[in-house]
C-alpha cells in the first residue's frame, strides 16, 4: 500500500465507489440479476486495485508484452465497451421483435372485430 | 376447394397499390381456388389502407410502422389462424407480375413448402448492374449464414405451403427478413425450390425496397440475431 495518494487516484477511487454503490442499489431494487451484480463488482474491484497499485498494472502489461500499465487498462476498457455496446444492440433487437409481436396481436384482433361487425 | 392468401406488405404505397390489386385480381381470377388478397398496411401515413379496401382487399393495419419482416409475419400469422392452405407474398410496389403466381402455386402443389420467385432464373429480366452485384453478394451472405445456395435470396415473391405457414416464425423486423426465411427452411426442414419470375424495375420501385447501401446494416442485424 502506498503511503500517499495522488489527487487523480482519489478522484478515481471516489468515482468507483459511487459506481459500485449504484450497482448494489440496482441489485437491491431487483433491477439487475445476481450475475450482473457479480460481473460489475469484479469490474470495479479490478479498477480499484488498478488505481491503488498502478505499478502492478505495469507488471501485468509487461507480462502480456504491452509497454505500459495505462495502456493495458485502455485496451481492456475498449474491449469491454465494444462488448457491452454489442450486447445492448442485441437487447434492442429483442425489444423491437417484442414490440412487433404486440402490434401484430393488436392488428389481428382489430381484424377479428371488424369481420364480426360485418 | 383449397384456399390461397395473397399477402401484400405495404408502407405508403397509395400511388400504386390500387393498380397492383386490380391487376392481381385479373391475373388470378381464373385460378380454381378460393383466394383472398390481404394488404398488411404497415403504419402508412398516406391513404394506402383506404385505397386497398376500396379495391376489395382485406386490410390488416399495423398501428405503427414495424418494417417489412414484421408485416410479412403478420400476413402469415393471419393465414395460419384462418387455416389457409397456401400463401403467396408479393411486393406492393408493382415490380412483380401477378401472372407468376401460377408458377409458384404449381410448385407448391407438387409438394414444395417454400417457393421463392427468382429474378435471375428468367433471362429476359434487365437488372441494373449495381443491384446485380448487391444481390449476388446477398446470396453469398445467405449461404454463409444458412448454408443454402439461392439464385435470388432477397426476392419478395414467395409461396408457402400449409406446413410452412404453420412453422414459419420470423423474428427480424426489416429487410433482413429475406435471409431469415432460409433460417426457417433449415430449422423446420422445409422443402425449398425456386421459380423464374418476371421483374419490372421502375423508378418508383427502385426508390423503394432494398437500398444498396442498406446491405451492411442487414448483415449486422443477422449477426445480432445469432446472439439472441
Amino acid at each position: 500500500m502506498p503511503t500517499f495518494f495522488l489527487p487523480i487516484q482519489i478522484i478515481f477511487a471516489l468515482f468507483i465507489l459511487f459506481a459500485a454503490s449504484r450497482v448494489i442499489l440496482r441489485f437491491k431494487d431487483g433491477e439487475i440479476h445476481l450475475g450482473a451484480l457479480i460481473f460489475w463488482l469484479i469490474v470495479w474491484t479490478g479498477a480499484t486495485l488498478a488505481v491503488i497499485f498502478p505499478d502492478k498494472t505495469s507488471q501485468l502489461a509487461k507480462l502480456l508484452g504491452i509497454g505500459r500499465g495505462a495502456d493495458i487498462i485502455i485496451y481492456l476498457s475498449l474491449a469491454l465497451l465494444f462488448y457491452l455496446v454489442f450486447r445492448q444492440n442485441v437487447l434492442i433487437e429483442n425489444l423491437e421483435t417484442k414490440i412487433s409481436q404486440l402490434i401484430r396481436e393488436i392488428t389481428l384482433q382489430d381484424a377479428k372485430k371488424d369481420s364480426q361487425k360485418k | 376447394m383449397k384456399t390461397l392468401a395473397v399477402i401484400l406488405p405495404a408502407y405508403n404505397e397509395d400511388k400504386i397499390i390500387g393498380k397492383v390489386i386490380s391487376q392481381l385480381k385479373k391475373d388470378i381470377k381464373d385460378l380454381k381456388i378460393n383466394k383472398q388478397i390481404i394488404v398488411v398496411n404497415d403504419g402508412s401515413s398516406d391513404n394506402t389502407a383506404k385505397i386497398a379496401e376500396k379495391y376489395g382487399a382485406l386490410v390488416l393495419t399495423h398501428r405503427i410502422n414495424r418494417g417489412l419482416g414484421a408485416a410479412l409475419q403478420t400476413g402469415i400469422e393471419y393465414a395460419r389462424r384462418n387455416n389457409f392452405d397456401y400463401a403467396v407474398t408479393f411486393d406492393s410496389d408493382g415490380q412483380h407480375d401477378s401472372q407468376d403466381i401460377v408458377k409458384v402455386l404449381h410448385a407448391l402443389a407438387k409438394g414444395f413448402d417454400i417457393v421463392v420467385g427468382s429474378r435471375f432464373l428468367n433471362k429476359d429480366n434487365k437488372i441494373p448492374f449495381t443491384r446485380k452485384i448487391i444481390l449476388k453478394f446477398a446470396n453469398f451472405v445467405t449461404f454463409l449464414f444458412f448454408g443454402i445456395w439461392t439464385s435470388d435470396s432477397q426476392s419478395g415473391f414467395r409461396g408457402f405451403s400449409r406446413k410452412a405457414i404453420e412453422k414459419i416464425n420470423l423474428s427480424t423486423n426489416n429487410m433482413e427478413v429475406s435471409s431469415e426465411f432460409y433460417a426457417e427452411v433449415k430449422k423446420h426442414k422445409l422443402k425449398f425450390t425456386e421459380a423464374p419470375i418476371k421483374i419490372r424495375y421502375t423508378k418508383y420501385s427502385l426508390s423503394k425496397g432494398q437500398q444498396n447501401l442498406n446491405s451492411f446494416n442487414v448483415m449486422l442485424k443477422l449477426i445480432y440475431k445469432l446472439f439472441r
